[in-house]
């Protein structure tokens, strides 16, 4: 097996903008990801420090606030490929779907990565709507 | 002061690989003697054939549809019931040594309690259970983990790594350089998940585990009730036992197993005649099953093959049993003897040769199902030996841990206090033991809900990747007692396989809304 794609999804109770404020906000992240202890960002580069104290160097790729597109790579010798993608997307009535995909080579981290995600997207949920 | 129990379980361990079940390959007297004088078990079922789903019925009493663990990768959750917590409760002191896995192992956030307690060698940590209250992490006042090998951060492999570094490299890889399950050979017949491990044998894991229990239960006070949960990681593949061990069996002279068709075309056929995803894996042609080598082709394995690993497989039962032997006399010593209930069983059974095949999968037959189960009762209790034939499950165990404790079983408890003797299981109504796979992962998804009742295995298939849901396994157990027939489509059978069926879907569990994410690999 070589590469897989994963993809995780939460509906939020607060506007597009509300939450892209906080994805589409790379020194964020240490907020809502559980795991990741810390990070540095230096224009288009992030290292991220999970809580096993691993860090983690990273590439932004895409930080488009017209579609709320957030992309990036982890650029770590683990991966042969990997592409992050956020997108939150407007439900018009006032919530936001958030889309977290990851896809990566080889396989296993893809689960590694998006499985996290997952329960990044309910901080996220829980943290943004809990301040309304 | 009431009964102790001493509840040990082994990884991946068949049925027929101790002496009491007719094992003839490892030599097992303590566990067999435990037999003699207790309840020995011929139809004991697993509700899941892999690790974090069937540990997680084990502490919660509860089928794998309602726990929510329905397949490896899926944590169970930390305030999930535990039968752990209510014995602490009644004033029981608790531990857990060895391999818990109910939460995943690869974890590079650092997300998961139990990885967390090894990294910073903390013994347990306060936090939320089921009832609303909080306590130690699942009920265990005491952890200590170990899994296969030395790496990851349980407390094993960083004990091994402090004191014996030189050893570490010894074990066999379990996972290879794309973080999959290892399809190296090893050996002397290049036997996936094999090697050669110079390792000294009292810093292997089994004897570890033994230690660090008997170091535990030499902390309590000789009038504290306990319930210790000793969980060796063995025989579970890797089959890298100490090489000081080999010694014992040659593998050259292990017969084939009765399971395994030693005609290529006679595998073949057996293969053709069950639902579409055997033979498929075993041509390399689909995974269904990410616990077994992804890269590894089950039609490579060899005559010579099937012989190492059950050779490595029984040395590596051998000396669980006599580690047991050891903790059994540290008992012994304090005085508790009378006092102790020992419950021995493991999380699933290894395929390790039959059909053709190694490791496990969504396959539900007699090599993954049907499980060692001994239970010997505190001598002091005066229970008379027996052989239970009903079929029973490991979703049994937790409400038989509150029986002996003297507690009420609770409502989300699903299974029910194993009987000791048939006709107990007869007054009682016990006649069926459910099983479930459930796995979804890069586009595969397979789901099978089987049941065991009457001498018959009836396993459904539900609609997924290679499945249409009209597929089906049907063996009669003592007709065919290495299920190589199927009958599902057997007319002949019909109105029995259609009654199996019925009582297959009333008596499904109640399932986890929402469902629980996959997290992790494993």
């Amino acid at each position: 097996m070589s590469r897989a794609t994963l993809r995780r999804e939460v509906r939020i109770d607060r506007s597009p903008d509300d939450v892209w404020a906080l994805v589409g906000d790379p020194t964020t992240i240490d907020q809502w990801f559980p795991g990741i202890a810390g990070c540095t960002v230096d224009g288009m580069q992030r290292v991220i420090t999970t809580e096993s104290g691993l860090p983690m160097p990273e590439e932004i790729v895409t930080i488009d606030p017209i579609q709320r597109r957030f992309q990036y790579r982890v650029t770590s010798p683990l991966f042969t490929y990997h592409l992050g993608t956020i997108d939150v997307i407007d439900l018009g009535d006032g919530a936001s779907l958030v889309v977290y995909s990851t896809d990566a080579d080889p396989a296993t981290l893809a689960l590694v990565i998006g499985g996290a995600a997952g329960n990044g997207l309910l901080e996220l949920k829980r943290r943004l709507e809990g301040a309304n | 002061m009431g009964r102790k129990i001493l509840f040990v379980t082994t990884d991946q361990q068949r049925f027929d690989t101790l002496g009491c079940n007719g094992g003839t390959l490892a030599r097992t007297p303590v566990i067999d003697a435990l037999a003699a004088s207790g309840v020995r078990y011929e139809r004991a079922h697993p509700q899941s054939v892999v690790c974090m789903p069937s540990r997680s019925t084990i502490i919660t009493g509860q089928h794998p549809s309602t726990h929510g663990v329905w397949m490896n990768g899926v944590p169970l959750p930390v305030d999930a019931p535990s039968v752990a917590a209510l014995l602490q409760t009644a004033g029981y002191r608790t531990a857990l040594i060895g391999k818990a896995h109910f939460e995943p192992f690869l974890d590079p956030f650092g997300r998961f309690t139990e990885n967390v307690l090894a990294v910073r060698g903390e013994e347990t940590r306060i936090g939320p259970w089921a009832d609303g209250t909080t306590g130690p992490h699942r009920g265990f006042e005491h952890l200590e983990f170990a899994t296969h090998g030395a790496t990851g951060p349980m407390h094993y492999a960083r004990w091994l790594q402090a004191n014996h570094p030189e050893a570490v490299g010894g074990y066999y890889n379990p996972l290879d350089g794309d973080l999959e399950v290892n399809a190296a050979g090893g050996g002397d017949t290049d036997a996936p998940q094999v090697k050669h491990n110079p390792i000294d044998r009292a810093w292997y894991h089994t004897d570890w585990v033994a230690d660090r229990t008997t170091s535990w239960l030499d902390s309590l006070d000789a009038d504290d009730d306990w319930f210790c949960w000793m969980s060796f990681p063995d025989p579970h593949h890797p089959w890298d036992p100490p090489a000081s061990e080999m010694g014992r069996i040659d593998w050259r002279d292990v017969p084939l197993p009765a399971g395994y068709p030693q005609s290529r075309a006679e595998r073949e056929r057996i293969l053709d005649a069950k639902p579409r995803h055997w033979r498929l894996w075993y041509d390399g042609a689909l995974v269904s099953n990410f616990e077994a080598p992804t890269k590894w082709v089950p039609a490579t394995l060899t005559d010579d093959q099937v012989r190492e690993v059950n050779a490595r497989n029984a040395i590596e039962c051998e000396l669980i049993d006599e580690a047991l032997g050891r903790v059994l006399a540290a008992i012994a010593a304090r005085g508790w003897d009378d006092d102790v209930d020992v419950i021995f069983t493991t999380d699933h059974g290894e395929l390790q040769g039959d059909f053709g095949l190694l490791f496990k999968g969504p396959y539900h037959v007699d090599a993954l199902m049907r499980l060692p189960l001994v239970w010997r009762p505190a001598p002091a209790a005066g229970s008379t030996p027996s052989v239970v034939t009903a079929p029973v499950g490991l979703v049994d165990l937790a409400p038989t841990f509150c029986d002996i404790a003297g507690l009420e079983a609770p409502e989300w408890m699903q299974g029910t206090r194993l009987p000791v003797d048939d006709a107990d299981a007869e007054a009682r109504g016990i006649e069926r033991v459910l099983t479930q796979w459930d796995s979804e992962l890069f586009g595969v998804a397979v789901y099978l809900r089987t049941i065991t009742r009457d001498g018959w295995v009836c396993t459904a298939y539900l609609p997924g990747h290679v499945h249409d849901g009209t597929e089906g396994e049907l063996y009669s157990l003592a007709d065919d007692p290495l299920q190589q027939a199927n009958r599902w489509d057997d007319p002949a059978v019909r109105s029995l396989r259609d009654d199996l069926l019925a009582d297959l879907w009333d008596s499904q569990p109640p399932e986890r809304d929402p469902r629980l994410q996959l997290e992790a690999p494993v």
